[in-house]
């Protein structure tokens, strides 16, 4: 026998977990199917009210760049980074809840392995990832159409699309962090139901390019949504360096994006560190 | 809580409305017949709308009883399901809508400006909420028929997925239905699900003509009618077909 206090692989638990869950999916295929096309059904008609408002403004802010083909590739970014976060974290999250409340918690503490990893990457739903693959189609037509428009056409660099995938996995990271926290309130509010409103209402936010807050009575919620929870940055700084040109940047732009990668550790470690106090509150539940 | 998506919407008109006022160098763009603070005005009354007509777990839960059996109650005992569910419902909403009424007077009160015309007429308050009360019963007789579903298939969860998407794009929840490209607008009308959301906002804001508000109104009791008699012959249908199993 190989002595105990080995570290585990969390590669390969990772893998087995990912195919126990797609083992479980496959298992009832018609629902799998069913769930993918009804999430492309929703995919489907966000574009189409996007399509219907822009066939009356040709772009989101005056002079704020978004026009349609960046605007869908704004929507492609949000679309890549939640389904991601839906895949991957968003039945953990919700299961999270359960388990304080049931005290099934105990188990996953017994385990040897990191709790936060068996927690946050237990199930995988794969069948979010069929948004993923819409995303994908999204961004490809508008990175086509960006091209080959008549009036400035635009192929964005490598260092972009380099810059791109770096800062996707940020906002997946910063999306991570946040849900970790939501979820791991429920140690102190017993059961916390309202997650999944409450995650929807807050990432909401996200959806849009952020400078349409910066005005008015918006400047709280722009400062409050950047600085202190910082769901602006996710989708924005991710496809603010696809859609728009990387050279001539203001020194505000630089700023924001070395603020994103900032708030990424800081999200992390913050997350690491409400997720041990909620599991030192944690007192178990009645079997 | 539930009013934070309005301040997104909020914002994202605002900049739609920002840019064609750009391009266009006139400050007071319409789109779709609504400017941008009718649009807001709108969003408001949608959801006083969705408060009536919103039914959560009435289909899910009629399933799940027909699936778990517990059906077999009403089959044997003097009280009639529909009747039951609809009783249970209206005393749902009393309750809930007491205490929330609260909040809801509060944000309108806060977001008043955006009412430019005020209060309308009394004929069209009283067709606003003569039209609020049929989505209402409509959306109750609309998702308790999809929940009789659950005797021909067991589990309706997709299904109802898929009705939720398009009710949410279709009743104007999302999005004021006289935006569509005037091609689909005419199909969608003739669809019940504007009842749901838009049709009572558009009472509101005026943007139904007084002479077609009787019509409209007629249109929807008949619709009313349509999916009470739906409703009531599908479950007589499915309580032929139901057979319970154990105790």
């Amino acid at each position: 026998m190989q002595p105990k206090n080995e570290r585990p692989n969390y590669g390969k638990v990772f893998l087995t977990f990912a195919s126990n869950s797609l083992v479980r999916d496959m298992t009832f295929r018609t629902n799998f199917v069913l769930q993918c096309v009804s999430s492309v059904g929703w995919t489907m008609m966000n574009v189409g009210f996007y399509l219907i408002l822009f066939q009356y403004t040709n772009s989101i802010g005056a002079d704020s760049g978004w026009d349609q083909d960046k605007f869908f590739l704004f929507l492609a970014t949000t679309w890549f980074i939640n389904s991601v976060v839906q895949a991957f974290f968003m039945p953990n999250a919700e299961e999270f809840s359960e388990l304080i409340r049931t005290g099934g918690l105990d188990f996953a503490l017994l385990k040897p392995i990191d709790t936060q990893f068996l927690i946050s990457f237990r199930k995988v739903d794969w069948s979010s990832l069929s948004n993923f693959l819409a995303g994908l189609v999204i961004a490809g037509i508008s990175l086509y159409n960006l091209a080959n428009r008549a009036t400035n056409p635009m192929t964005p660099s490598a260092i972009s699309i380099l810059l791109y995938i770096v800062f996707l996995f940020c906002g997946i990271a910063m999306m991570y962090s946040l849900m970790i926290c939501l979820s791991a309130t429920s140690v102190w509010l017993g059961r916390n139901q309202t997650l999944y409103n409450f995650w929807f209402y807050i990432t909401n936010f996200s959806r849009y390019p952020m400078e349409m807050y910066d005005r008015g009575w918006g400047k709280p919620l722009y400062g409050f949504f950047t600085f202190i929870i910082p769901v602006l940055l996710v989708v924005n700084v991710p496809a603010r360096l696809i859609a728009k040109p990387i050279d001539p940047r203001t020194l505000d732009e630089q700023l924001l994006v070395g603020w994103a990668l900032a708030a990424t550790l800081l999200s992390i470690f913050v997350s690491r560190w409400v997720f041990y106090r909620a599991l030192s509150s944690y007192r178990s539940a009645s079997s | 809580m539930r009013f934070l998506p309005i301040v997104t919407q909020i914002f994202l008109w605002l900049a739609v409305f920002d840019s064609i006022e750009a391009s266009r160098g006139n400050s007071t763009a319409t789109i779709g017949g609504f400017g941008f603070k009718e649009i807001v005005a709108y969003y408001l009354l949608t959801m006083v709308a969705r408060a009536f007509s919103s039914m959560p777990g009435l289909a899910s839960g009629i399933a799940k009883q027909i699936r778990e059996g517990e059906i077999k109650r009403y089959l044997i005992q003097p009280i009639d399901l529909i009747g039951f569910l609809l009783i249970n419902r209206v005393a749902h909403k009393f309750a809930y809508y007491v205490i929330a009424i609260a909040p809801f007077s509060l944000v309108f009160f806060m977001c008043r400006h955006y009412f430019e015309n005020g209060w309308p007429d009394a004929i069209t308050i009283a067709a606003f909420i003569l039209s609020l009360g049929m989505g209402f019963l409509i959306g109750f007789f609309l998702e308790a028929t999809i929940g009789m579903i659950g005797f021909w298939f067991l589990e309706v969860s997709s299904l109802l997925f898929v009705y939720m998407l398009f009710s949410f794009f279709l009743s104007g929840h999302m999005f004021p239905l006289s935006l569509l490209p005037d091609n689909i607008e005419v199909f969608v009308n003739f669809l019940p699900l504007k009842y749901l959301a838009y049709f009572p906002a558009a009472i509101f804001l005026g943007k139904i003509p007084k002479e077609e508000l009787a019509f409209e109104l007629t249109v929807e009791a008949c619709w009313l009618v349509f999916f009470v008699v739906l409703c009531r012959w599908t479950y007589a249908r499915g309580v032929k077909r139901y057979s319970g199993f154990g105790g």
